[in-house]
């Protein structure tokens, strides 16, 4: 199974938590939603919208759009175009977007 | 960000940084947009950072890397927005400005240029195998930033399959951090170095240290003990019962069929333009059929065919960091002369450092190109391989169309390949190709996807924060 690790000596790259799935989650400065992601074994991080099949991050220098996930509410985002900051909120996404029709 | 500025510079990489000292150098007045949340590109990703607190790290990252920071360095003082994601360049206004729109954090925003420099490099090639889409398959480009950036790693068998100077790279700097390979499958085809000699001399004289350093990767390669498959074709990625990949089968120099396991599959066959900008803004554009991608056509200084929008570094096509960085201040010298920072003999007398260079630059290029040419097979997947990713069209549905389709946009009509968020970024080569080849035509004649803005999906809020 696809696994990350990181190298021993952060040097002095601080260290960072953030929620994925509502779990704390440790990652380091530097990283972005997608790399902390890889580095904590989070594998598969989406279903597609059009069969449901499982995506991991496939390019992760913004082309490819592989590794959407939701940030902080947010659909949609490019995991490894966004940095970790503290405390923030990670989610998967799970196929095509759920339309909530408002009550008549 | 309402006043006009004179140059527009989209790309923090090295043709962007390069183009951004230029500029400083002669009080333009410029502004630097880039996606990522640090400085750098892809070839020098977060190497500040890195260099002040991960120093340690440069020593197998290497001195190429290393010298990433000096150019951030050199490039600071600019105005410059990390986070920053172009989706639009607009038409040129009645006084000749040109509107770009970027977004952060979820708010549009504008900035007009008198000029625009595209400085938003290359990206790897598609590989459209089957299994290309498993969790756990992903890039030679894709690990390699993730070192530089998190000091991250594929901690299981890692398998390195493709061609090109950019897995030598790799290999080489896994082994310096001590980090294993399960094994090399080079897909070069055979009998590329005899090809390639008659480029030996003029690259030997154009670039002897890029030279060296890649003879030293290929020996330190051999000599590694990591297992080297050669003139390996028919690449596979197999699942396992977790649904990621867990295997790549593919043929060997004697036509055996091998497989080998792998946790991660890093693929690679050689970068190409990134070509959404120069695209979108309408710039002519040539099929090169030695690298088999679309250049836009430009004069010496990096315009192109739409007056004002620059394009430098690997967008422009490809020639590597360092030709990047000449470009960069080509393109530059250029805004500065048009809009009356130095005359005429200034800009070439400044030039002339660059311009040398490059012709080195070309010379060594010629050379990789006859070494590692894309494969054919690129344009031949399987039947079951997917094209487009997004939308999850196979090779077989492409070709059901591809004889009678009028070109890439109708066959995004019958099949929606394209149109889903990477909007043909990883399908639109293989789409040509297919298509050219169906019809017993040239991609130059069968074309590419008309590229429209957003060039990377909006929300609703985004588009309404701009009338705020």
């Amino acid at each position: 199974m696809m696994r990350f690790a990181r190298l021993p000596n952060p040097g002095r790259s601080r260290r960072i938590v953030f929620l994925f799935e509502g779990e704390p989650v440790e990652a380091q400065e530097g990283d972005t939603i997608a790399t902390a992601l890889l580095a904590a074994g989070a594998g598969a991080t989406r279903t597609t919208a059009v069969s449901g099949s499982a995506r991991g991050a496939y390019c992760m220098m913004g082309v490819c759009f592989e590794c959407l996930v939701e940030i902080d509410g947010t659909p949609n985002r490019q995991g490894c175009l966004v940095a970790v900051t503290e405390g923030m909120s990670v989610r998967r996404q799970a196929g095509p977007a759920v339309i909530v029709e408002d009550a008549p | 960000m309402s006043a006009v500025r004179d140059l527009v510079i989209i790309g923090a990489g090295p043709a962007g940084l390069a183009a951004a000292a230029e500029a400083r150098d002669h009080e333009l007045d410029a502004v630097m947009l880039d996606e990522q949340p640090e400085p750098g590109g892809q070839i020098y990703r977060s190497v500040a950072r890195v260099a002040e607190r991960r120093p340690a790290d440069l020593g197998f990252l290497g001195a190429d890397y290393a010298h990433g920071a000096s150019l951030v360095d050199a490039a600071s003082g600019i105005d410059r927005r990390q986070g920053a994601t172009v989706w639009q360049i607009g038409p040129t206004a009645n006084d000749g400005t040109r509107e770009v729109i970027w977004s952060r954090d979820g708010r549009a925003q504008r900035v007009s240029g008198r000029t625009v420099l595209i400085a938003t490099g290359a990206m790897e090639r598609p590989v459209p195998i089957p299994g290309w889409t498993l969790p756990g398959v992903t890039t030679v480009g894709a690990v390699q930033v993730s070192l530089k950036q998190a000091a991250i790693y594929p901690a299981g068998r890692l398998v390195i399959a493709g061609s090109g100077p950019l897995p030598l790279l790799l290999a080489e700097q896994l082994r310096a951090a001590r980090i294993p390979v399960a094994a090399i499958i080079d897909t070069t085809p055979p009998g590329r170095l005899t090809a390639a000699m008659a480029h030996v001399p003029m690259a030997a004289l154009g670039a002897p240290d890029t030279l060296c350093k890649g003879l030293a990767l290929l020996r330190a390669r051999d000599r590694s003990g990591v297992p080297v498959w050669r003139d390996a074709f028919g690449l596979r990625a197999e699942a396992g019962p977790d649904g990621a990949v867990a295997a790549v089968r593919f043929r060997s120099a004697s036509g055996e069929e091998e497989r080998i396991e792998a946790d991660v599959l890093a693929l690679h066959e050689g970068v190409v333009p990134n070509p959404q900008l120069t695209r979108l803004v309408g710039a002519e554009h040539r099929w090169h059929a030695v690298q088999r991608c679309f250049h836009p056509v430009t004069d010496p200084w990096g315009e192109t065919t739409v007056a004002g929008v620059f394009v430098a570094g690997d967008g422009g096509g490809i020639l590597g960091a360092r030709a990047a960085e000449g470009s960069g201040r080509l393109a530059a010298l250029a805004v500065a002369r048009r809009l009356g920072r130095l005359n005429e003999s200034a800009q070439e007398f400044q030039a002339a450092r660059w311009q040398m260079r490059r012709l080195g630059d070309r010379a060594l290029r010629r050379l990789l190109d006859a070494l590692y040419p894309a494969p054919d097979w690129i344009a031949a997947p399987d039947d079951d391989a997917v094209v487009c990713r997004c939308e999850e069209i196979t090779a077989a549905q492409l070709r059901a169309v591809a004889g009678h389709t009028a070109g890439p946009n109708q066959a995004k009509a019958y099949l929606r390949c394209g149109m889903g968020p990477c909007q043909g970024r990883l399908c639109g080569l293989t789409v040509t190709e297919m298509i050219a080849r169906a019809q017993g035509t040239t991609p130059a004649q069968t074309g590419y996807y008309r590229i429209r803005a957003p060039i990377k999906p909006v929300t609703v809020d985004e588009l309404a924060s701009l009338s705020e």
